[in-house]
């Protein structure tokens, strides 16, 4: 064995050492992401279903009746029935109902007429819930209106692909190993190294033979195995635990994550390249890595809703494009050019980090 | 006793706020995080890619069709022309959905009253899919009802009117930026109080503040009070610019809004306070903070409603006191709620407080052993 | 060539804030191969600047620096194999086992596997490190981490060895022992040792000195070439009357006098050139100078502005009338017979380990207590508890009549606690700590700012009051902590290894100062790891696995031992107590 790749065994070995007696890494690296995991998988929900709705029917014909009984039917929904819109109204300002349905006495006259109102509040507070529920009315009596026979219309047949029980969980996990895999990557790397400057064990190491470029690769490949294991484990999870579907193929999620991995890792490295201080260096990451792959990402939020010149700063960010792989991957499948586009570039950040890491890493201590 | 106290208040900010790096740490982040959150956060629908694929081109499907082209939500950015290219927009994402309209469209609508249209929509973020299908629903049924009223009807017909309260265009914004009022207050507070004590013992200057005649009740007192004041101070700016900035209004009292903050805060620093007494070093604090930070987050409302969860995580959130906090701020800012509203929450918080702050002066000495 | 290290006209300077601070001045100078050569000097004279531009890890603005004819900047690679570093601070992996750390440096210095077995072996036996090669490094006592360091480094048979104060924070034992090791080194593999040192006996005992002073060489050549200049300046002061540390303030305080030091039962005085002033009513011996006087000398020298020499006769020229009479009465209030401090039967346990076993002692008023041990012989657990950091297992513990862990606040404001580290707010100014520690005993108004001049004006800190505590020297942030800790005028100070790390100088200084305040009836307990400062002490007590060995004062405990000093006085016992286990 020559005398760089003996001296990289032996840093890698003492990195897996360290890690395995020091509680905080096995904290980062394995309690961390099942935490997250348990956390967004049972906490996160963005579907809502049997809102409380507030019903005042002052009408009494068949029309109101059926429409309000439709109600019952759907899992959206649990309507309660009060006898006057105060009550309804109080029922609101308390939270007890997100909506209230009013269908005043003389629906039944003016809806042969066609001018019948039915008219609905939400409380517009959760706006994406309230938009939801409005929704959830609009479809509810659309199809009323059908069953009506009282005109031709559209029939919409939707067919959601992809993820048709329409779960949030389905598309939240797989984005959060994106932000697990961040902190590990990052976080913990940029922690370490600068745990070295801190205790001087690093003054120590760059007197010895040991070159900068096997210092760095011996923390790279422990760091990137325990975030790859992390990987694995969160896959696992929201795969048998959870019950997302992964449709795509086990070999290029692995490959898509290596990649995702390095470009983590240089980042992690970049950053501890210019403080050496663990408190400095576990804030940089946190607020230039980690909340970044959390907002700006897509993973909960839409990068198209966002305004432009965030939608362009999202571009610098490596794990918007991991996020849009592993959605992909997980519920659509290999949809090739999707993935290689968005692998290219991340590629292309990880190569810049690294670059940047190469540049500016000396052997000395100024 | 206040000589004391005092002096160790005029410490604690001096410590905190000496240093510029540490003042733009404090200042500059949060203004920046909330900037950039109170765009990027939201649920808004804007500018929908979709595509058409008409198989009719008929004066209804024409119709029908232009209906989207009039709305902002959507962006229409292809035109198909064979069935098969529908599965490669969807798959890379250049469209959210398809509007596949069938032959026979017009036909069928006039002589059996029923025509189907297909949507297909791209369900990787269901959320997504799901506001977007609502809103080709909308569509749908408006045009229904228009056919309806221009072609005479067979039957009752009724319009539904929509109105809703306290956020009449459904700004995503004005849910999520007063809950960031919230959210970095806590972030800040956390991070003053999480590892001041910590920072001490690191630098050994607990033991030399043990030493001097202060005892626990006066170091409590002089913990709380800076990091009080800073909470009290970031949250205010925020406030601030929710309402000059973002333009959410304002609506209930400000007294009712503060003494929320007061209460809040006061629980938070309570929550950092026992952390920082429990940790050794500075990383173990932050590593607290972290892990105490992350589930009070996500299981607070602040983005996905209480209701939505399971019925077990739903009990756990009752003792976060981001949750509560979210309720007041949000009646407050949204509902113009008083004062009175707010009982509950105020004395749920409170009580949060009391028990971790009286915790956390129990345990500065205890943990020295 | 003889040369093993040789630099040229070599400058480094650091950047700090918005000031450029020159760490090394055009500096000329040259390493012989074979020996031990000390390199010694106050804080920041840039040692450690030193060092890591001979190893390469910082570059030098201007000059040339070569280790055994290779150039350092262009060839670091090889100067680095062919050299053993080890820093102040030594790089073990706290969390790795003896064993693993020697492992990994033995990896990343191409030790060849053959052989590897044997150089462990041999290391071990040598540092007696043995019993211990599978216990984590971070659990290891001082002095063993420092042999871990030094073994490490000597792994690959460096020719060139290079240590940061690798004796710093060592007991007297574990210093011989490191030693034994370095000597070791130089003898059989014919080494050449590069180290830095605080200890001026460790550095008398070098081949070369090299004494550096604010980035610039002052001295350098064998330790007795110092030792010239002082011919007949040095002398032994004793007294029939008062206490020896009474007589060294009013003796530091003569105009003749350079530097002065208690030892054994007088003072120790240097005098400037043209000797001491004729003194009444004590009696003067010459006697040779040592290393220190030089180190003290030299450095006094060159802080001050040269001072008139000459102008002073010799002793016993002039007559008695004229002479300062340095029988003064004894100071109101020094050492009376109330007992301050009791400790009887004290015990400490952390779990099955008792770290205090059966530990008695008293103190009287305005006495300097002091205790002495090894790293881990319970001293600072003993110290901790006394202060009420830490609730004692058994035994009584009495300060000023209270066990200070539930004593009321008064009780506490008798005390005054200085930590072993600097514990002082790094990032307040020295006004703002001086303020707070005032307001955080309670001090109001006008006595509060009273007691804030007081500190600043008698601890010489006028001038740093606006500098952050971090930015000054170690001796002034020394000085910091002990100002802080005398805000409120306490009756009893207690001082945990108050000196450790800081440079002669200012340690003197900082003595002298504890001496002028048991003068006024202050009682001093205080630990410390220089065997030279426990002559200080009036009486004193030497721990050792969380027992006493002995108590007493310093001069009947060399007498009744039959030892030289403290320092052989603690070795021997160690040494036997080991033999008996």
């Amino acid at each position: 064995m020559s005398p760089a790749l003996r001296r990289i065994c032996a840093l890698v070995r003492k990195e897996f050492l360290q890690v395995i007696r020091d509680p905080s890494s096995i904290a980062i690296a394995i309690v961390q992401p099942l935490f997250l995991l348990f956390i967004f998988g049972y906490g996160i929900s963005l579907d809502a279903t049997h809102v409380p709705v507030a019903c005042v029917v002052d009408a009494t014909g068949p029309n109101a009746r059926e429409f309000i009984g439709g109600l019952y039917q759907s899992q959206y929904f649990s309507p309660r029935i009060y006898g006057s819109m105060a009550e309804a109204e109080q029922a609101m300002i308390k939270g007890d109902a997100m909506a209230t349905i009013w269908i005043r006495s003389d629906f039944e006259r003016q809806a042969m007429t066609g001018n019948g109102k039915i008219e609905v509040i939400v409380n517009g507070v959760d706006a994406n819930t309230a938009r939801l529920v409005q929704g959830y009315l609009i479809g509810h009596w659309g199809q009323w209106l059908l069953k009506q026979g009282a005109t031709m219309g559209l029939e919409l047949k939707p067919r959601i692909w992809f993820n048709a029980e329409v779960r949030s969980r389905n598309y939240l996990l797989p984005g959060i190993i994106a932000v697990i895999m961040t902190l590990t990557g990052t976080l913990l790397t940029a922690m370490v190294v600068a745990r070295e400057w801190e205790r001087g064990t690093m003054e120590a190491l760059l007197s010895t033979p040991v070159t900068i470029s096997e210092v760095i690769v011996g923390k790279v490949i422990p760091y990137f195995l325990l975030g790859m294991a992390g990987m694995g484990l969160s896959v696992l999870t929201a795969r048998w635990l959870f019950q997302v579907p992964l449709v795509g193929s086990h070999w290029l999620l692995l490959a898509v994550s290596c990649l995702y991995m390095l470009a983590a890792l240089a980042m992690g490295l970049f950053i501890s390249s210019f403080s050496k201080n663990q408190f400095i260096a576990g804030q940089l990451a946190i607020i230039t890595t980690y909340l970044p792959a959390f907002m700006l990402s897509g993973f909960i939020f839409d990068i198209h809703s966002m305004p432009t010149v965030i939608q362009w700063l999202t571009h610098i960010i490596p794990a918007r494009y991991f996020v849009t792989i592993l959605q992909t991957l997980f519920l659509a499948g290999d949809v090739h050019g999707l993935v290689i586009k968005n692998a290219v570039y991340m590629a292309g950040l990880a190569a810049f980090f690294l670059l940047l890491v190469a540049r500016n890493s000396r052997k000395r201590l100024d | 006793m206040w000589t004391r106290v005092i002096a160790l208040i005029i410490k604690e900010f001096l410590a905190i706020l000496r240093d510029r790096k540490a003042r733009i740490t404090l200042i500059g982040p949060p203004i920046v995080q909330l900037i950039i959150f109170g765009y990027a956060a939201t649920f808004d629908l804007k500018e929908v890619p979709y595509a058409v694929y008409d198989e009719d081109s008929s004066l209804a499907s024409r119709e029908f069709l232009a209906r989207f082209e009039g709305a902002n939500a959507f962006r229409k950015v292809a035109v198909l022309q064979k069935e098969d290219e529908i599965r490669q927009l969807i798959d890379t994402q250049q469209v959210l959905l398809v509007l596949h309209i069938p032959p026979r469209f017009q036909s069928r609508l006039t002589r059996e009253g029923n025509a189907p249209v297909q949507v297909i929509i791209d369900g990787r973020n269901s959320n997504t899919a799901m506001l977007a299908l609502n809103y080709v629903n909308e569509i749908a049924a408006n045009f229904t009802l228009n056919m309806a009223r221009q072609k005479g009807l067979s039957g009752p017909a009724a319009q539904l009117v929509v109105r809703a309260w306290y956020n009449p265009n459904l700004e995503s914004q004005w849910f999520i930026v007063p809950g960031i009022v919230g959210l970095l207050t806590m972030v800040v507070t956390l991070m003053v109080t999480a590892l001041s004590i910590a920072r001490e013992r690191e630098a050994g200057t607990f033991d030399q503040l043990l030493v001097t005649p202060m005892n626990p009740f006066e170091l409590l007192v002089g913990k709380t009070v800076p990091g009080l004041v800073i909470g009290l101070f970031e949250g205010s700016i925020i406030v601030l610019l929710t309402v000059f900035w973002f333009g959410v209004p304002l609506r209930g009292s400000v007294p009712a809004l503060y003494i929320g903050l007061l209460f809040f805060s006061l629980s938070i620093i309570g929550v950092g306070l026992m952390i920082s007494s429990i940790a050794a070093t500075q990383q173990q604090g932050l590593l607290g903070a972290f892990l105490f930070m992350v589930p009070a987050v996500t299981l607070s409302g602040f983005a996905t409603p209480i209701a939505n969860m399971p019925e077990i995580v739903q009990k756990f959130t009752l003792f976060n006191p981001f949750r509560y906090f979210l309720v007041v701020v949000r009646k407050v800012f949204l509902e113009g709620a008083g004062m009175e509203l707010l009982l509950t929450e105020y004395l749920c918080m409170a009580a949060i407080g009391v028990v971790t702050l009286f915790t956390a002066a129990l345990m500065f000495r205890r943990r020295m052993y | 060539m003889s040369e093993a290290i040789s630099l040229k006209h070599v400058s480094k300077s650091f950047r700090v804030g918005k000031n450029t601070v020159q760490a090394l001045n055009d500096l000329n100078l040259a390493v012989e191969k074979g020996i031990v050569t000390a390199l010694v000097g106050p804080d920041a004279a840039g040692k450690t600047t030193l060092m890591r531009l001979v190893m390469g890890l910082l570059l030098p603005d201007a000059g040339e620096i070569t280790v055994f004819g290779h150039s350092v900047q262009r060839e670091a690679a090889t100067v680095q194999e062919m050299t053993g570093y080890m820093p102040q601070r030594f790089g073990l992996y706290e969390d790795l086992t003896v064993q693993e750390n020697m492992e990994l440096y033995a990896e990343l210095k191409g030790l060849s596997r053959q052989g590897r077995r044997e150089r462990y072996d041999l290391l071990f036996r040598m540092s007696g490190l043995a019993p211990f090669t599978s216990r984590m490094s971070g659990r290891l006592s001082g002095g063993m981490k420092q042999k871990l360091g030094l073994i490490c480094t000597l792994l690959s048979s460096p020719q060139l060895l290079i240590l940061d104060e690798p004796t710093v924070g060592v007991d007297p034992l574990s210093r011989r022992e490191l030693w034994q090791i370095i000597r070791n080194a130089v003898e059989n593999e014919g080494m050449t040792v590069l180290l830095s040192t605080a200890y001026l006996d460790e550095a008398e005992r070098c081949e070369q000195v090299i004494l550096l002073n604010r980035g610039r060489i002052v001295g350098q050549g064998r330790p007795s070439s110092f030792l010239e200049p002082l011919k007949g300046r040095t002398f032994f002061v004793t007294s029939q009357k008062g206490l020896r540390r009474d007589l060294a303030l009013e003796l530091s305080a003569l105009p003749s006098v350079v530097d002065v030091a208690l030892q054994a039962d007088g003072v120790r005085v240097i005098a400037k050139k043209g000797g001491l002033e004729p003194l009444c009513g004590v009696n003067v011996t010459a006697i040779a100078p040592r290393f220190e006087d030089a180190f003290v000398t030299l450095l006094t020298q060159a802080q001050e502005a040269p001072s008139l020499t000459g102008q002073h006769s010799a002793p016993n020229a002039s007559p008695c009338e004229n002479a300062p009479s340095l029988t003064k009465p004894l100071a109101v209030g020094s050492a009376t017979n109330e007992d301050v401090i009791v400790v009887k039967d004290l015990e400490k346990w952390f779990g099955a380990f008792c770290a205090v076993n059966k530990v008695s002692f008293t103190v009287k008023r305005g006495e300097i207590f002091g205790l002495l041990g090894a790293n881990g012989a319970g001293k600072s657990t003993t110290f901790r508890m006394l202060c009420g950091l830490l609730p004692a297992t058994r035994g009584v513990l009495q300060v000023s009549g209270e066990n200070l862990l539930r004593a009321s606040s008064r009780a506490r404001m008798k005390i005054g606690y200085m930590a072993q580290r600097f514990s002082l707010y790094g990032n307040l100014t020295v006004l703002q700590n001086l303020r707070f520690f005032a307001g955080a005993y309670g001090l109001k108004d006008k006595r509060r700012e009273e007691r804030i001049q007081w500190a600043l004006t008698e601890f010489g800190l006028t001038p740093f009051q606006d500098f952050t505590a971090m930015a000054l020297s170690l001796g002034h942030k020394q000085r910091l902590a002990l100002a802080a800790a005398l805000m409120h005028e306490p009756d009893i100070l207690f001082l945990d290894e108050p000196t450790s790390g800081v440079d002669p100088l200012a340690r003197r200084e900082f003595w002298r100062e504890i001496h002028r305040l048991a003068q006024r009836g202050v009682t001093v307990l205080v630990t410390t790891h220089f065997m030279e400062e426990a002559e200080y002490c009036d009486r004193l007590l030497i721990m050792s696995r969380g027992e006493v060995l002995v108590q007493g004062a310093p001069q009947e405990l060399k007498a009744q031992y039959g030892m030289a000093s403290i320092e052989e006085l603690f070795v021997s016992l160690l040494e036997r107590r080991e033999e008996r286990l």
